[in-house]
């Protein structure tokens, strides 16, 4: 069988970070060719590599048999090598005839000749079962008709070897299958497919075989009908995962958080906890479920200072912390892991080691008479680096720099190191790989183990249920329900979080009547 | 090709490619470019009276630079360098004026009224940015007028309707007559010394204080610094209170070194807005303000012998002075060009 794509023993190196060690990837013709890894294994290195974006220190590419030196992106254009990008590049108030041409115009006598283009557009659009109207305007159109814009763009500058960078992260269920099925088609109509990825069901699903990258070296490759979940799992981690997250029983003792009668308002002046009471206890984990935007966002900012509380009481281990600043709040031993850890979780532009100081900077021995010592930040930042596993050059690289997963664990060291009472973490598996899911959760269990209360909050009921101990459902501002996660099932779980409690269904149906 | 290397050679190639522009711009013009640089020398380096009013000119670059880079580290933008400098320049001049004190006391005090006035000038833009989110480019560019007027409408009242203050008290001055022997009687004073010091001023509160963490916490990210428990509001006043200080000790040097009296104004001093450019420059760091301040004001000088020693006029030299200027600020692609030659090679 002939490969369109040999990537042999590449290697590439950062510095003295090895991203890439010896990798071998061989793509068939016609095949869709799944490449796993989890957050950071370097995925995106090598690929990046084979589109000419960096040169590799070591190892040879061939395309289509023949050894080749892709020195930037335009040679690998013209080796028909072509990327949908995660993150979409395009002009939001252009066409998408004018997105697909940008850079590659056909012009006639100085003039763009829009309509021949819009016309091929709209063949290379039915050829392939793509559906897109040459014609919209890119901000009219849904997030997955511009990932087909994406793809459209690699065939007009005619690619037939298409790499595919996680290209479900921002898509709809429904959106995912009928790309499944436009990746079919593609390689039915002769192309093959690179799919980056870190979900095991989508690699089941679409491909024919599957390498696997472990932290920058190859672990391997194995054909998808002869391999499941559970092995591709471990081979891409390194060990045995578990999908059910174990835990022995739970030992609530006394009240940690005591919420009574709490209302808030966002920042339009809309109620949006409409008189809420929830306790959270030493020693258990308690699952906020619900649909996003049922208060959760404004319950966590209340309980944690960031949001002034309009009516109603929240007490910390006894003491009363309604209405104080953030750092009262923490300093009354609360940690919050932040539903959005990009924005609020992190400072981007700072060394992930500043970032682990960032809440314990001011305090002995990192800060002492207002003069602070850079040498105490870097050494805790390497403690809690290598305890929480966080994979990054140094503790000098940028927060910025370092993949999701672990960031997030950076954010969990720095929060759980300061030994808080309660745990806040909201969302805090948002986009990460089972690797570091399964990372945060046994965490979390930890923390509950040791005694410590553990408010979770997530709008994954898979989460909900295999974490928590006690799950209280939101709804519309109130907490409406609780349920123990073995007395429930998803479908009772879905009806409660949609408002349907067994109470109110009752009184509504009368009511209705 | 080491970082080490390629960090030496852009700005010298950008010193030396702004050069060559600005000669091909005197050529084209007709004027002699060779005898243009041979006068702009001889106008930084040329005997030490020159080189000692070069270091003049340097002082309150610097200071100016120093206050723009402070507060584009928290995050802001201060435009009111200007505006700031001019009320620092008149409340130093003031106490110069208005009393008579022992040297020890004298000179310090003024210098710290011309720090208040300018913090004070930085403080409203602070407090309305953080209280009500008032954008402070708007704020500030408006607070410089303000000063302008303000200042002009002071002279007057404090002198009784003249347009200029009496000389300061020498014992408010910072006029040194060893400095000026060892420059063959130019105006250096010991305002670079100042200057330096508060060089030194900004690395450690950005560097070595908690302050300074949650300045630049602040500046790069407002709502992680928030959720980490940080004033945000606070930081925010901090930074333009500290920035206008150093802005208002630029003033400071003028009048208590360079001119040793406040005169009223009809424009700008533009000090304050090179202060902008010399912190960009500098990319905001306190050696690389010293260093963009060096270059701001020995072109400043300097340039001011080429009409009279090669005949060409202020506007050719103004061209030129701004081109150099460019072609630093623009060394990034200076820089893009040198690694992709780089790459090029190894590639090969």
């Amino acid at each position: 069988m002939e490969y369109v794509i040999e990537m042999l023993n590449i290697r590439k190196e950062f510095g003295s970070f090895v991203a890439n060690d010896d990798i071998t990837l061989q793509v068939k013709k016609g095949e869709i060719h799944a490449l796993l890894g989890e957050n950071g294994a370097g995925k995106s290195t090598l690929m990046n590599v084979l589109f000419g974006l960096y040169q590799p220190e070591g190892g040879e590419i061939r395309v289509r048999g023949e050894a080749v030196n892709i020195t930037d992106p335009n040679v690998a254009n013209k080796l028909g090598i072509g990327m949908v990008h995660q993150h979409f590049m395009l002009v939001e108030n252009f066409t998408v005839t004018e997105n697909i041409i940008l850079g590659n115009e056909m012009t006639k006598a100085g003039i763009v000749d829009k309509r021949k283009a819009s016309k091929r557009v709209k063949k290379l659009s039915e050829q392939y079962g793509l559906n897109v109207d040459p014609n919209a305007k890119i901000e009219d159109i849904s997030v997955g008709m511009q990932q087909r814009v994406e793809i459209l763009k690699t065939l007009y500058r005619g690619a037939d070897i298409l790499i595919f960078d996680e290209p479900t992260a921002s898509l709809t269920p429904q959106e995912i299958t009928e790309l499944i099925q436009i990746m079919q088609r593609l390689v039915q109509e002769g192309k093959s497919i690179i799919l980056i990825t870190h979900k095991l069901k989508e690699i089941m699903d679409v491909s024919d075989r599957v390498t696997i990258i472990r932290k920058g070296q190859g672990v391997g490759t194995v054909v998808t009908a002869e391999t499941n979940p559970n092995e591709l799992a471990s081979l891409m981690v390194g060990r045995q995962v578990e999908f059910k997250t174990v835990k022995g029983e739970a030992f609530p003792k006394d009240t940690v958080l005591l919420i009574e009668d709490l209302t808030v308002a966002d920042y339009r002046g809309v109620e949006k906890v409409k008189g809420l009471n929830l306790e959270v206890r030493h020693g258990e984990i308690v699952g906020i479920a619900g649909i996003d935007g049922n208060g959760q966002t404004e319950l966590i900012e209340a309980i944690t200072g960031l949001r002034k509380v309009k009516g109603g009481k929240i007490t910390i281990s006894g003491k009363d912390v309604t209405g104080k600043k953030p750092r009262k709040v923490t300093e009354a031993g609360v940690g919050h892991i932040p539903q959005d850890r990009h924005k609020h979780g992190l400072v981007l532009d700072f060394p992930i080691g500043h970032n682990i100081a960032l809440q314990t900077y001011y305090q002995a021995p990192i800060s002492k008479g207002g003069v602070i010592h850079y040498e105490k930040i870097a050494e805790q930042a390497k403690r809690i680096i290598e305890k929480y596993d966080v994979r990054t050059q140094s503790e000098a690289t940028p927060a910025r720099a370092l993949s999701g997963g672990n960031q997030q664990k950076a954010i969990i060291g720095r929060e759980v190191e300061r030994d808080p009472d309660l745990l806040i973490a909201a969302l805090p598996t948002r986009g990460l790989d089972v690797g570091a899911i399964e990372f945060i959760h046994s965490r979390l269990i930890e923390q509950r183990d040791r005694g410590k209360a553990v408010l979770l909050i997530s709008f994954e009921l898979d989460e909900v249920m295999n974490v928590s101990d006690r799950i209280a459902v939101i709804y519309d501002g109130q907490i409406i329900d609780e349920v123990l996660p073995q007395d429930t099932s998803e479908q009772e779980l879905g009806l409660l979080m949609a408002g349907q409690s067994d109470r109110k269904t009752k009184a509504g149906a009368n009511e209705h009547v | 090709m080491s970082n080490r290397t390629t960090n030496l050679l852009v700005p010298v190639l950008a010193v030396v490619l702004g050069l060559l522009v600005g000669a091909i711009i005197m050529w084209v013009s007709g004027y002699d470019a060779i005898a243009g640089y041979a006068a702009l020398w001889d106008g930084i380096f040329g005997d030490l009276y020159r080189v000692g009013e070069t270091i003049r000119q340097i002082t309150p670059y610097i200071l100016a630079g120093l206050a723009v880079a402070f507060a584009f580290r928290a995050g802001l933008f201060n435009i009111g360098v200007e505006g700031q400098l001019i009320v620092g320049w008149f409340a130093a001049a003031y106490v110069g004026v208005a009393v008579e004190l022992p040297k020890v006391i004298h000179l310090p005090l003024a210098i710290l009224a011309a720090a208040a006035a300018g913090a004070l000038w930085g403080f409203i833009p602070g407090l309305l940015k953080a209280k009500f989110h008032v954008h402070e480019v708007i704020v500030t560019i408006m607070m410089n007028y303000i000063a302008l007027h303000v200042v002009n409408a002071l002279i007057e009242v404090v002198t009784g309707g003249s347009e200029r203050t009496e000389r300061i008290f020498p014992s408010a001055s910072l006029r040194s007559p060893f400095l000026e022997a060892l420059t063959d009687y130019s105006r250096l004073h010991y305002g670079i010394i100042v200057a330096l010091i508060m060089v030194v001023v900004m690395w450690f509160i950005l560097d070595k204080t908690t302050t300074g963490f949650e300045l630049k916490s602040v500046g790069f990210n407002q709502h992680a610094s928030q959720y980490a428990g940080m004033k945000v509001d606070r930081n925010i006043i901090l930074a333009m209170v500290i920035s206008g200080a150093f802005a208002g000790i630029g003033g400071a040097m003028e009048a208590l070194g360079t001119f040793e009296y406040v005169s009223s104004k009809g424009g700008f001093t533009g000090i304050g807005f090179d202060g902008i450019a010399v912190a960009l420059l500098g990319m905001n760091t306190p050696i690389g303000v010293v260093l963009g301040a060096t270059l701001f004001g020995s072109l400043k000088y300097g340039a001011l012998n080429m009409p009279n020693a090669a005949n060409i006029p202020v506007e050719i030299v103004g061209i030129v002075t701004a081109i150099i200027i460019y072609f630093v600020a623009a060394s990034y692609v200076i820089r893009l060009l040198i690694e992709r030659a780089a790459r090029k090679k190894e590639a090969k």
